[in-house]
């Protein structure tokens, strides 16, 4: 992926940044500045809590390239509290199983490398929550 | 001018928010000493906090950044320099801090910068956050001291060189949850411990480390601002120092008198390692997570090259009710995961598959 891509991404990526729809107040992420629920323009920044629930999941044994090194890792789809659902990977799960259901918070981890000399990828992963 | 040698700034500045970051994963001491001296070989106590797959500096300066933003509430825009100190950038040329800076909202009208100066990085940057905000420049400074920290597999520092660090946020004193009275600087041309350009572990030179290096510097900047500062170790609650291990920082608050009451909320070497440019910074917040107010707390950092950074902070009622905004140092300590020295090798990245 070419470095302009991966830097008009950051926002998003980096601080689960999304849009917020002026009329409706329904949240969006991924930003698509229309908003799915009543059409109208939505391009309000709208910075998620990161907070949410593992909804389904998925263990993936051979990674695509460019994950190699990650696997095994698990893909989950996660329901946010604000409504959203999105597919990121799970880290830190340490020995525990996943479970549906199970709450989990953002964190920004390097997502991958391009290659030995090529730039470092950050972005959302999901956690399980720490109690606070 | 005054007499003494104390770092003032032109307005009185605190911490108005500070933020821990340590990762889950542990590997004991004798796991390291099964590996490289045998099963039969009993190895040092303690263990070390292991940074995951997709951890770096760059990725816990981001938690540790956010969970000072919670504790701060402010909007990160108010931010005006964004200052990482750390010895394992994974950038050799590009900053750190501006990854962080973009994570956490605090672009664009903000400097970024990357400090180095071995362990004390971290207080280099506060510091200079401290003259940042103090001299009027900018309202609010963030400093991190942050490492995953190399050590040569089956050398000396293998066994306690850790992961983590913490983020302060620099803001004027009025709406700090901790004042910064005083804080000073003492620095030397002492090659103790040193990585050049392009090697991947650092060198250090055994013996030489402690007495001309660590306790000489430690010692000075204790002394110096204690003195002019008219304060004794009873005035202190608590003292936090550069921790490479347990005995160094218990040692050297020994002669300077402080009991062990004192050292111990602040001394998480033997759990969590040496993390390097993050480790007093990371030993003040468990200490800034009990203190109650208007307590006195000494930190000295201790950096290879060498240097030492001393600073005399005091608790305020605010940061009672504002740290409970974030993760507690010790719930980070206590989501532990043990591993393995085969894990840790792959978590490392000591494992190269092509
Ligand atoms: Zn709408």
């Amino acid at each position: 992926m070419e470095i302009s891509r991966h830097w008009r991404l950051a926002k998003q990526r980096y601080a689960l940044v999304g849009e917020v729809c002026p009329n409706c107040e329904h949240k969006i992420f991924p930003p698509r500045d229309i908003c799915p629920d009543c059409g109208e323009e939505a391009q309000d920044l709208y910075q998620f809590s990161g907070r949410g629930e593992v909804y389904s999941y998925t263990q993936v044994q051979q990674a695509p390239t460019g994950f190699e090194e990650y696997a095994p890792y698990t893909v989950a789809l996660i329901k946010l509290e604000e409504g959203p659902m999105l597919t990121a990977q799970l880290t830190d799960m340490g020995k525990r199983p996943v479970s549906i259901g199970m709450p989990v918070e953002m964190v920004t981890r390097k997502l991958r490398s391009d290659g030995e000399r090529g730039m470092l990828i950050y972005g959302y992963k999901f956690r399980p929550a720490i109690a606070s | 001018m005054p007499e003494d040698k104390l770092l003032r700034p032109n307005r009185d500045v605190g911490i108005i928010g500070y933020g821990a970051y340590i990762p889950r994963y542990r590997l004991p001491a004798s796991e390291v000493a099964r590996i490289w001296k045998g099963e039969n070989f009993k190895g040092p106590p303690g263990e070390k906090a292991v940074a995951g797959l997709d951890e770096d500096v760059i990725t816990m300066s981001i938690e540790a950044s956010r969970n000072a933003l919670a504790r701060a509430a402010i909007d990160p825009t108010e931010i005006r320099a964004v200052w990482v100190g750390s010895e394992s950038h994974p950038y050799a040329v590009k900053p750190t801090s501006t990854v962080v800076a973009e994570a956490i909202g605090a672009v664009p009208n903000t400097l970024a910068a990357d400090w180095q100066f071995a362990c004390k990085a971290g207080t280099e940057a506060m510091q200079a956050a401290i003259g940042f905000v103090g001299s009027g420049m900018a309202e609010v400074a963030l400093s991190v001291g942050m490492d995953k920290a190399q050590g040569r597999p089956g050398g000396a520092l293998e066994y306690t060189a850790g992961a983590g660090g913490a983020a302060y946020l620099i803001g004027t004193a009025d709406r700090s949850l901790v004042t910064i009275e005083a804080s000073y600087s003492f620095t030397t041309d002492t090659p103790d411990f040193f990585r050049r350009a392009n090697e991947k572990y650092p060198e250090h030179g055994e013996r030489f480390t402690g007495e001309p290096a660590y306790f000489k510097h430690v010692t000075a900047a204790a002394d110096e601002i204690m003195q002019s500062s008219g304060l004794k170790a009873e005035d202190f609650a608590f003292a936090v120092f550069h921790q490479p291990n347990a005995k160094f920082p218990t040692r050297v608050a020994r002669s300077l008198g402080f009991i062990p009451e004192q050292l111990k909320p602040g001394l998480l070497v033997p759990m969590i390692g040496n993390t390097y440019a993050g480790s007093a910074l990371v030993g003040l917040t468990a200490i800034l997570d009990i203190a109650r107010p208007d307590e006195r707390i000494l930190m000295v950092s201790y950096g290879s090259g060498a240097g030492s950074d001393s600073f005399i902070f005091k608790t305020t009622e605010n940061l009672i009710h504002r740290r409970e905004l974030a993760p507690a140092t010790l719930e980070y300590i206590s989501r532990r995961t043990e591993i393995d020295y085969a894990t840790y090798a792959r978590y490392r990245g000591k494992l190269v598959s092509k």
